[in-house]
């Protein structure tokens, strides 16, 4: 299986909450669908984030796509190819309108006016947005500012998807609907999520960060639930 | 106070002004941009009553030609008018020149009152021939003209950045004044009120801030180097080239009373 990437002793950690990411040993291979699972602070996001460069790791190393990245311009070709999603669908999109925005990565990497609209066209077909190229971006549902988000990152055709949270706030048809598209798509994914039953229907493999380490197992956090006397 | 700075500060969502399919909207929007910048400067370096009056008929006339909404448009009018109606009515007592009138016994100018009424057609005007050329486009649009306009990259991007997230850190305030609400927070002029009000305008500054970072992270996601692209080609029509060669000799004639 090819490795497309992998990370070797990474760890970071913040000024005020401390280390979240002690010597992570990661390898992401072509065909996983990787659930990253995790409570609230344990630094999935940041995880995400050291991957594609937006935060500088402690120590360790990063290798992404067959070479190893540790500068801002060795990391802007990881982003090319690691299509993100961010929590915020509100964070991504900041073009007024929707064909623009999902247009903006491939005119950013360098593809003719044309190719980028063609390619912005097809990625919100595929996500079931046709026709929404001249809507406004902040006049969109949340379902739909998801989908859009999803064009945005597919439109540049990564080999990659890191996902944060897709799933949030989405009512339970545009839950589904995220969930057959992704299911459809060849991509290998990380994904994060509190969703387990999201995650039921798309990951392969599981892996769980808790006290600044790296798992690879799933357990199911249930709390002690007590009899409650009335 | 609060309800009013909700209004005016975040309602807008960038949207053109509320009217009918007009001969306007089919105008190019950069050649909308210059004639009204035209228009401003000349009707705002006049000194003729005679001009400000052409200009402001005209400039309500092309209101009514681009079909503006009127009690909205009225509404906006008034609002830009309340701005300044202290300065008109102060501007007689204040300005030196042949008494009018006096009220509580101070003297109303001549000279002054003059000044403030020319002052209120330039603004009127200005106003009017905004919000009928440039009002009934979105602001997404004004954003493109003015970039093909070549006006510098880093105002047409605040322009749209502003219009893009207004709305969601209009939002943003909201949500906070209202869980404020929610737990019994009312408004009163007390040590309390205005370390809460702090607190909140406080809060919402960190959160545009990080929503800022998390903003330039995706972009930086999706490959941005620094350089924005506009999708549309803008090509002068017809009507274009009929609309400014209406616009010269009215300028002309605008300029030209001046000196007459």
């Amino acid at each position: 299986m090819t490795v497309l990437i992998e990370t070797r002793g990474l760890s970071y950690r913040y000024p005020r909450r401390g280390e979240v990411l002690n010597e992570i040993d990661f390898k992401l291979e072509a065909g996983d669908r990787v659930a990253l699972t995790g409570s609230n602070g344990a630094g999935k996001t940041t995880l995400l984030h050291l991957l594609v460069g937006l935060k500088k790791a402690k120590a360790g190393e990063i290798h992404a796509f067959g070479a190893q990245r540790r500068e801002e311009k060795e990391f802007v070709e990881v982003r090319a190819r690691a299509g993100f999603l961010f929590q915020d669908p509100d964070d991504q999109l900041f073009c007024p309108t929707v064909l623009e925005d999902v247009a903006f990565g491939p005119l950013n990497l360098g593809k003719a006016r044309d190719e980028a609209m063609q390619l912005a066209h097809q990625a919100l077909v595929s996500v079931g947005l046709e026709g929404f190229e001249e809507r406004v971006t902040h006049q969109l549902s949340g379902g739909e500012k998801r989908m859009v988000t999803l064009a945005s990152v597919l439109a540049m055709e990564p080999e990659v998807l890191l996902l944060d949270e897709p799933s949030n706030a989405l009512d339970t048809k545009a839950r589904w609907r995220l969930i057959n598209i992704l299911q459809e798509l060849p991509q290998a994914m990380i994904i994060i999520s509190h969703d387990d039953d999201f995650l039921d229907h798309l990951a392969n493999r599981w892996v769980r960060l808790e006290d600044a380490k790296l798992f690879e197992d799933r357990r199911m956090i249930v709390p002690e639930l007590r009899a409650v006397t009335v | 106070m609060s309800q009013n700075f909700e209004h005016s500060g975040t309602s807008w969502k960038g949207q053109r002004l509320k009217h009918d399919e007009s001969m306007v909207d089919r105008l190019d929007p950069r050649v909308r941009i210059i004639v009204v910048s035209i228009f401003a400067l000349a009707v705002v370096l006049s000194h003729d009553f005679y001009v400000l009056l052409l200009g402001l008929v005209s400039a309500v006339a092309t209101a009514v030609i681009a079909q503006l909404n009127f009690k909205r448009t009225l509404r906006r009018v008034i609002a830009m008018d309340m701005f300044m109606i202290f300065l008109i009515l102060m501007l007689p007592f204040t300005t030196p020149g042949e008494a009018l009138f006096s009220i509580a016994g101070l003297p109303a100018s001549k000279e002054g009152l003059l000044h403030a009424l020319m002052i209120a057609l330039k603004a009127n005007a200005v106003v009017f021939a905004l919000l009928a050329l440039i009002g009934t486009m979105s602001a997404a649009t004004l954003g493109h003209a003015m970039a093909h306009l070549r006006v510098p990259d880093k105002l047409v991007h605040l322009l749209l950045f502003t219009v893009r997230y207004l709305d969601v850190i209009g939002q943003e305030y909201k949500r906070m004044r209202r869980a404020m609400q929610a737990r019994a927070f009312v408004m009163t002029v007390s040590k309390h009120t205005w370390r809460s009000v702090g607190y909140l305008i406080g809060m919402l500054l960190v959160h545009s801030l990080e929503r800022s970072e998390r903003i330039m992270d995706a972009m930086k996601c999706r490959g941005y180097k620094g350089q924005f692209y506009l999708m549309d080609d803008m090509v002068l029509q017809r009507q274009d080239y009929l609309f400014m060669m209406l616009s010269v000799p009215f300028f002309l004639l605008l300029i030209g009373l001046n000196f007459i």
